[in-house]
Order: C-alpha cells, then structure tokens, then sequence
C-alpha cells in the first residue's frame, strides 16, 4: 500500500497556545481517512498543515516533519503551488466563486495555463460528471453558481477540485452544512472518488466516519490518541479514550 | 390593568411623536434638495440650447457658448480620475491583502485620512506651488488633473478598502488551495467581486472632481480657448461658474452652466449604475 503522507512529530502553535502536539501519522493512497474528535481538539488543523492553508494565519509556527510523496512540504525548496495543486481541499461551508458554474470549474485550470476552449469544456463535462451534477447543471453552465442548492455548491466545490487534478482530496467538515439527501449524495460519492483519489476527511459525526472510512484516526487535545483501520476502531479500540468517545460519553 | 393601558398611551404617544419627527426631517431633506435642483435647471435649462452647446464663450463668457468649457472639464476630470484610480485601487490592495499593520502603515493610512479633510483651496495652493511652479508645468489640465488626482484619493482608497474587506475569506481559501498564487487570487476572484464597490468609489470621486472650483483655478487657470492637449490652460465649468457670477458678467450664462453642470454629474451618476449592474449580472456577482 502506498503511503501518501507521512506526517513525523508534527507540533503546531498558534502564537504561544499548542494546537497540535508530536503527532505521527500515515496516510495512505486511495483510501479514505476520517479524522474525528471533539470540537477544538486539532483535527481541522491538522488536514489544513497538509496543503500548508494555515500559512495563512498569522503566527502559526509548525515544527516536526510532513512528507508528501516521500518530500518535505515545509522544506525550503518545496513548491507551495505545486502542493496544492496536488492536494486539494473542500471546505466545510460551499465557496464557490461568484462567477458562473462554468468559470468556477474552469478557474483552476486557467490560472494553471490551460486556454484550449475545448479541453476547459471537456474538463467541466467530465468533473461535473464525477460529482454526479452533470444532469442537473448541464444546461445551466453558464448562469451563477450561487444560484445553485447548497448541495450542489459543495458538489460543485468538489468538482472544481478535480479541475485540477489532484492526487489528494482534504474535505473540512463537507457535509456539516447541508441536509441529509445532500449529504448521503455526497457520501455516496466519496467512495466512487476513493478509486482514483486519496481522501481525507474531518467530521464530526460519527456515523460518516463509520460510514465512509478505510481509516479513521481519533484527536483529543492536539493529539492523536488512535488511528487504525476503521471497523477496529469502532469495533475494538485500543485506547479507553477512543472507546469513550465512540460510545458517546464524552465529546 | 389601568397602569399598563396607560403605559401603552404613553408608548403609543411615544411612538407618533417620533415617527412625526422623523418624516418631517426626511421632508425637509427631500424638499431643499429639490429646491435647489429645481431652482438651478428651471432658471437654466430655458438658456441652454444647441448654440451654448457648441460655441466658444465670447466677450468672457457674457455672448456665446461653453463648448470650450465643457471639454476643458472633460479633459481635467478625466486626468485626474485617470491618474488617481490605478494608485488608489493599487494601495487599498496594498493596504488590505498585503501589509501586516506595521506602524508605517498606520502612518500612511492616518495621513491619507487627513488629506480627506482638507480644504480644496489648501489643494490648489500645493497644486500652484509645485506642480504649476515648481515642476514647470504651468496653468494646465495636467497640473489640475494631477491636483485633483491627490484630492479623490483618499474617497477612492476608502471605497476601494471598504469594498475589498466585504469579500469572504473562503474566497480567498477556495481559490488558495486550488493552486492559485496571491496575485492571481486578488486579480480573478477579488477584484472583480469589488468591482461595484470600486464604480462607487469612482463616481463619488468624479462628483467630487467635476465640481471641485478652488484647487482647479489656482492650478489649471482660466483660458476660454479650447485646450488642445492636456499642457494647455483651461477652464472648467464649475470656474466659469464661479467667474460668471462673481464678475456679474450674465445671470443667463451662469444658471445655464449650473444646469448644465447638474445634468452632467447625473448623467455620469446613472450610466455608472448601469454599467455597475451590468457588469454584476454578467458575472454572477451577487455581492
């Protein structure tokens, strides 16, 4: 099995406060990963250290070791575009750009060079076809994305993902906001895009992760206290702590 | 029972007197507004026909038209706008994507704030001093332009600033993690989300331009030729204005050019709206 992320003593603070504390950690090609823990116990920080997204926030430091296809991504000379072109990320509340459901598709792979207007067509037909929106939207392409069913924005998130082609997908908390047939198309789809991507999703419910995941890995302040594959985890985990949380006493 | 019933008078009472209050304000507003309008355009637009439209001022404006005039603001509030638009957008990015809030920063902005607030006269005296005499420019539409370029840009930068800190940082972060440098997220994604924002800055800009009197007379001068290129003299209709009245050279002419004046700025008040709604509906902005 292929090994995606390799992620060594990771610590990371905001200012003086410890986020996440000596974390050690592998993600594996073409599988899913559910990271889950209560509010506030580092996870959504942990997924945004792999596409480097919390280079964004002012005072963060981070020391430790992630390796993306065996290649330090906070080394000196790592290619911060190139990462994140590789590594994508839907977020927990639908982004799409104001701009027409065509120009969001097509936004990555314009700012990445692509100008050929067939081959940006063609990109649009088949991502919308992998999130499964492509009957809904066909004939709409070029009207606002905000227009769209918050289902549908975040399906078109996921599909504005793919433009570009990523190796890995990180998912924020995707369905938190959505309903419940939104969030079942969009689980549904998760395994169908298990087959050619690697994904890593943080949510906070439970069953999904039950649900969706190869791996699951449980954080409890700034540490991961398990990870393992995901039927053990929630059949036989090893620590009191997961078991307690899995249960439902605490979190 | 009987306190609360009176309680509820008194709130009702409360309630007509402040509702009264407030819709008297608003009339008083709407009405001097109007009156002024309706005063200046019933007074100029009987004198304004095509011959005032077309001809040169003659015997300093008391026979003739304001052909002249008219493309002589043309010309000035154009370069100003022109000038001042590019900085201005150039530092409300600067201000809001890209520097951290050190102390120079909050120098600039506290300065730039300050030239809000200062009398225009002050702008034509410094426009005089340096651009006029000391750069050698002399009386002239660039030495005005250049004036009024400082003048707006403390509106443009606000309006700028203000409109670029509405944009959501999931913008930002959507467009961020699909690869897209900060340049390119501010040029594809944010700016254009601004770009209502931005035609408000400009037009308050340009109002504030065209009608601007003491920064340009003391900086572009009061030749009634028409200005060939932009280091020519010339006067703008607000000067004309100012002198048609002053030297009571004919009541007729002055109201005619106020009406006019009047009738520019809301030209360029609407087709911007238009073009701003325009622009939104093509894109998908909904902001």
């Amino acid at each position: 099995m292929e090994t995606k992320f390799e992620i060594e003593k990771l610590n990371l603070y905001y200012g003086t406060f410890q986020a996440l504390k000596e974390i050690d950690m592998s993600i594996y090609g073409n599988k899913i990963t559910a990271l889950i823990g209560p509010s506030g116990c580092g996870k959504s920080t942990f997924l945004r250290t792999l596409n480097r997204m919390n280079d964004l926030i002012q005072g963060v430091k981070i020391d430790g070791l992630i390796k993306f296809d065996n290649q330090d991504i906070y080394g000196k000379d790592y290619d911060l575009i190139e990462l994140r072109k590789k590594v994508g990320m839907v977020f927990q509340k639908p982004n799409p750009f104001p701009k027409t459901i065509y120009e969001n598709i097509v936004y990555g792979p314009k700012i990445h060079g692509e100008k050929n207007k067939s081959t940006l067509d063609h990109i649009v037909e088949r991502t919308l076809k992998e999130v499964a929106l492509w009957e809904e939207v066909k004939d709409r392409l070029h009207k606002p994305a905000l227009g769209l069913s918050g289902g549908q924005q975040q399906r078109l998130c996921i599909a504005r993902c793919l433009a570009v082609e990523p190796e890995v997908i990180l998912m924020d908390e995707p369905t938190s906001a959505l309903d419940p047939v939104a969030t079942s198309k969009i689980e549904g789809l998760l395994e169908e895009l298990a087959v050619k991507y690697t994904i890593v999703i943080v949510t906070h419910n439970m069953q999904q992760a039950g649900r969706v995941s190869d791996y699951t890995s449980f954080f409890l302040n700034g540490k991961v206290i398990e990870t393992d594959k995901t039927e053990v985890i929630f059949s036989n985990p090893a620590n009191k702590k997961t078991e307690d949380y899995i249960t439902g006493r605490f979190g | 029972m009987k306190q609360q019933k009176e309680l509820k008078n008194i709130k009702n009472t409360k309630n007509v007197i402040f509702y009264g209050l407030i819709g008297v304000l608003a009339a008083v507003t709407l009405a001097s507004l109007i009156i002024i309008i309706g005063y200046i355009l019933v007074n100029g637009m009987t004198h304004i026909n095509f011959e005032f439209l077309t001809q040169d001022p003659k015997r300093m404006g008391k026979e003739g038209g304001i052909f002249s005039v008219i493309i002589g603001t043309l010309m000035v509030t154009s370069v100003g706008i022109l000038i001042a638009t590019p900085i201005g957008i150039a530092a409300a990015i600067y201000f809001t994507e890209y520097s951290k809030g050190g102390k120079g920063v909050y120098l600039i902005r506290f300065f730039t704030e300050i030239l809000a607030g200062i009398p225009s006269i002050i702008f034509g005296l410094f426009g005089f001093a340096f651009f006029v005499i000391f750069m050698g420019m002399g009386w002239s539409v660039l030495s005005g332009g250049l004036t009024l370029a400082i003048m707006v840009l403390p509106t443009l930068i606000r309006a700028t600033e203000e409109s670029l800190k509405t944009v959501p940082m999931s913008y930002r972060e959507g467009s961020l993690s699909l690869g897209a440098t900060k340049w390119q997220t501010i040029v594809r994604v944010i700016l254009p989300c601004c770009r209502p924002g931005i035609l408000t800055g400009l037009i308050l800009g340009i109002g504030r331009a065209i009608g601007e009197t003491a920064a340009v007379m003391l900086t572009v001068g009061g030749s009634l030729r028409l200005p060939t290129s932009v280091f020519d003299s010339t006067r703008t209709m607000a000067v004309h204005l100012y002198v048609l009245a002053a030297e009571g050279l004919s009541m007729e002419k002055t109201y005619a050019t106020a009406a006019l004046l009047i009738f520019i700025v809301l030209l360029i008040n609407t087709s911007a709206n238009l073009i701003s709604n325009k622009l939104g509906g093509n894109n998908g902005n909904e902001i």
